[in-house]
């Protein structure tokens, strides 16, 4: 087992640098990026940050102050060595280590992402067990209904319309500020509800549904026969159909916090929560290739390492599963 | 010593209501059980053996199922009991164990503590004497060093030994009747004696009385001292061992007679029986077997047989004569003895 995660933390690392390696590459190639493609053979970026009608002299020092003068595989191994050591380099618009940016913006993005999920997981694993215990019920009947209403409706929308509906017409909400919970947590609260909600529902959607069939077949497995036989009763007959059903679920759990931990980035932008995801778009507009670079590395880390935990706490969940 | 009846099932009939119309999976069934018998039921897969029994033991879902009829355990009728009063019997008067003991145990708890959960869902003792008491009936089943087997996984035990395990679970509150179903089809031939073997002593020693469930006449013939001939929902035939095996009457009996591998009979040719099992929704006119029969006349296609004694001195399900049955088998066994010579 410690062999095991030995080595998938060292596959972690080149995971991390070939992500890393291939958005460098995009953001280098791309008309507009960093690469000496734009006007005059300089670097778009450095003459963008020149401002209007600049010198020559005065990129060129741009450039060679952002290192962009050098050869590209000079400037993707120095990004990689201080990668290593924590270090992202500097936003080329604030100056500010990205870093220290970065993690500004993952309170934010920690709170949605961590809210909604446990939204998404309370709500879905309870609708879907009911909704399997009482197959083909009202209940069960009208959660498909919604859950179907809620897979087809894209984010923004959903987002938009829960704004003008609670904000808007009830007015039970306002788009405000986003506070941390540790400064004031009612305001912080009151802040979030509604992106939680809106972030979740596809997820209550997805969970329930995957809740409820997972029970459905487990239902008819012989050892939940032999748990019958054997004269438990009926509620420890559902907890063993739900050790066997939530399994899976936990492994989709922690995938899909790893993903929203790099930032959601329509939720955040609709909400006006300064996370890190409104913060890459921002990057992106703006062609700041370390934060582009920054953000989008984070983002795989969270993926990576929740692919690891995922993985270990499944070995403890299904003792049929070795690593080797 | 007078012989205490265990089961009384008395015109069973289960009929499943589906889609494609109405399944009489069981359809008209009656057989008793005594305290010390190894009831054997045999017939082709899809015959009606498990939802037999399951019904019998409250598993099959009334909702899904219409069931009419009696099944008497020691003299209370199941089919009129409640949930609550199934379960308290399920497990602690009647238990029962399946056919693949792959898939029965569940994979993510402990072997150990499933007979635990087992003992505790009907006795309120300690959890450390239900521990105790598990390791007992591991060891009691042939499980080498319960105490460390215990708490392995079932993934980590043999086909022999979740079978094993299943039979010391099913022990674990004393019942007076344990049913099996298929319990060695899946296992190797080797382990199906052993097992057939502990199934056998088990009985002895709790004294209770066994169901066997199988599709092969061969087991029955070694461990059971009744035999039920089962087709389509029905019994064709019934009686102890000596009399389906010693004086067949019915030619679906034979049938699966033939089929038999012996030993014996080295070289003889086995001989499945041709066509294929009537659906259970359009059930053949007459007797059901009628249509694979190469023995049927007249009334076959009309008149349905009953199963009653026809002077063989046990019941059988066949419109033929006592005689000329006894003449038709004696000529069908020739080649094979001739066979064997
Ligand atoms: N819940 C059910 N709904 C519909 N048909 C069923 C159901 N359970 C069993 N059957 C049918 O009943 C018949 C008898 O099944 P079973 O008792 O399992 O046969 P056996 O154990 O003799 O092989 C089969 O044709 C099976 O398809
Ligand atoms: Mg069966």
């Amino acid at each position: 087992m410690t062999q095991y995660i030995v080595r998938r933390l060292l596959w972690s690392w080149v995971m991390l640098m070939l992500v890393a390696a291939s958005v460098f590459a995009i953001f280098f190639i791309l008309p507009g990026g960093s690469g000496k493609a734009g006007p005059g053979g300089h670097s778009s970026v450095a003459v963008m940050m020149a401002g209007k009608n600049p010198r020559p002299e005065l990129v060129e020092n741009i450039e060679q102050r952002l290192g962009l003068d050098q050869p590209v595989p000079v400037q993707f191994g120095r990004y990689i060595w201080r990668m290593v050591h924590g270090d992202l380099g500097y936003s080329y618009q604030s100056n500010q280590p990205v870093l220290e940016a970065i993690l500004l913006r993952l309170p934010p993005t920690a709170s949605l992402a961590i809210g909604a999920s446990i939204i998404w997981l309370v709500l879905g694993v309870l609708i879907g067990i009911v909704s399997a215990i009482k197959r083909r019920s009202l209940f069960d009947r009208s959660s498909m209904v919604f859950a179907l209403i809620f897979l087809s409706m894209p984010t923004f929308w959903l987002g938009l319309l829960a704004i003008f509906f609670f904000d808007g017409a009830l007015d039970i909400y306002d788009v405000g500020s986003y506070v941390g919970i540790t400064s004031d947590p009612v305001q912080w609260f009151k802040v979030m509800w509604l992106p939680w909600l809106v972030l979740a529902l596809t997820d209550v959607a997805i969970y329930s549904r995957l809740v409820r069939s997972n029970l459905l077949e487990v239902q008819n497995e012989d050892y939940v026969r032999t748990a019958r036989a054997k004269g438990l009763p009926e509620h420890s007959v559902i907890r063993h159909q739900l050790r066997s059903a939530l399994t899976p679920v936990v492994t989709m759990y922690g995938l899909d916090l790893g993903i929203l931990l790099g930032g959601a980035i329509i939720t955040e932008r609709i909400f006006n929560i300064p996370g890190i995801g409104a913060y890459a778009v921002h990057a992106v507009t703006s062609s700041n290739l370390p934060v582009i670079l920054g953000t989008t590395v984070l983002a795989a880390f969270f993926v990576i390492v929740a692919n690891l935990i995922v993985d270990i706490v499944y070995a403890f969940l299904d003792p049929r599963v070795v690593y080797k | 010593m007078s012989t205490e009846t265990l089961l009384e099932v008395k015109d069973l009939r289960v009929h499943f209501p589906t889609g494609d119309g109405l399944v009489k999976a069981v359809d008209g069934l009656s057989f008793t059980v005594d305290r010390g018998d190894t009831f054997g039921i045999v017939g082709e897969s899809g015959s009606g053996k498990s939802v037999t029994n399951l019904t019998a033991l409250g598993l099959t879902d009334r909702n899904a199922a219409n069931i009419t009829g009696e099944v008497l355990f020691k003299g209370r009728d199941l089919l009129k009991l409640g949930k609550e009063d199934l379960r308290k019997i399920r497990g602690k008067e009647m238990a029962m164990i399946f056919q693949d003991p792959f898939s029965c145990l569940h994979p993510f708890y402990r072997v150990g503590d499933q007979i635990v959960e087992a003992i505790l869902c009907h006795d309120k003792i300690p959890k450390k004497q239900a521990e105790q008491r598990t390791y007992d009936l591991l060891g009691a089943v042939g499980i080498p060093k319960p105490k460390e087997r215990f708490r392995d996984f079932p993934h980590q035990y043999s086909g022999g030994m979740r079978q094993r395990a299943m039979i010391a679970m099913a022990m674990a509150h004393n019942p007076d009747l344990l049913i099996a179903d298929e319990p060695t089809t899946a296992l190797d031939v080797t382990v199906q004696a052993q097992i057939l073997d502990l199934i056998e002593r088990v009985k002895t020693e709790f004294d209770i009385g066994v169901i066997l469930i199988t599709h092969d006449l061969g087991v029955v013939s070694e461990v059971a001292n009744k035999v039920m001939v089962m087709y389509a929902g029905r019994a064709v035939e019934m009686g102890t061992r000596d009399e389906v095996f010693g004086n067949p009457q019915h030619p679906y009996t034979w049938g699966l007679l033939e089929s038999i591998p012996h030993v014996d009979h080295k070289g003889s040719k086995l001989v499945p029986i041709e066509g294929a099992p009537p659906s259970l929704i359009r059930t053949p006119n007459g007797c059901s077997f009628h249509p694979r029969c190469p023995h049927r006349f007249d009334p076959c296609d009309k008149d349905d047989p009953e199963i009653k004694d026809r002077g063989a001195g046990h019941p059988d399900a066949c419109h033929l004569s006592a005689a000329e049955k006894t003449r038709v088998w004696a000529e069908r066994q020739a080649p094979r003895t001739k066979a064997a010579s």
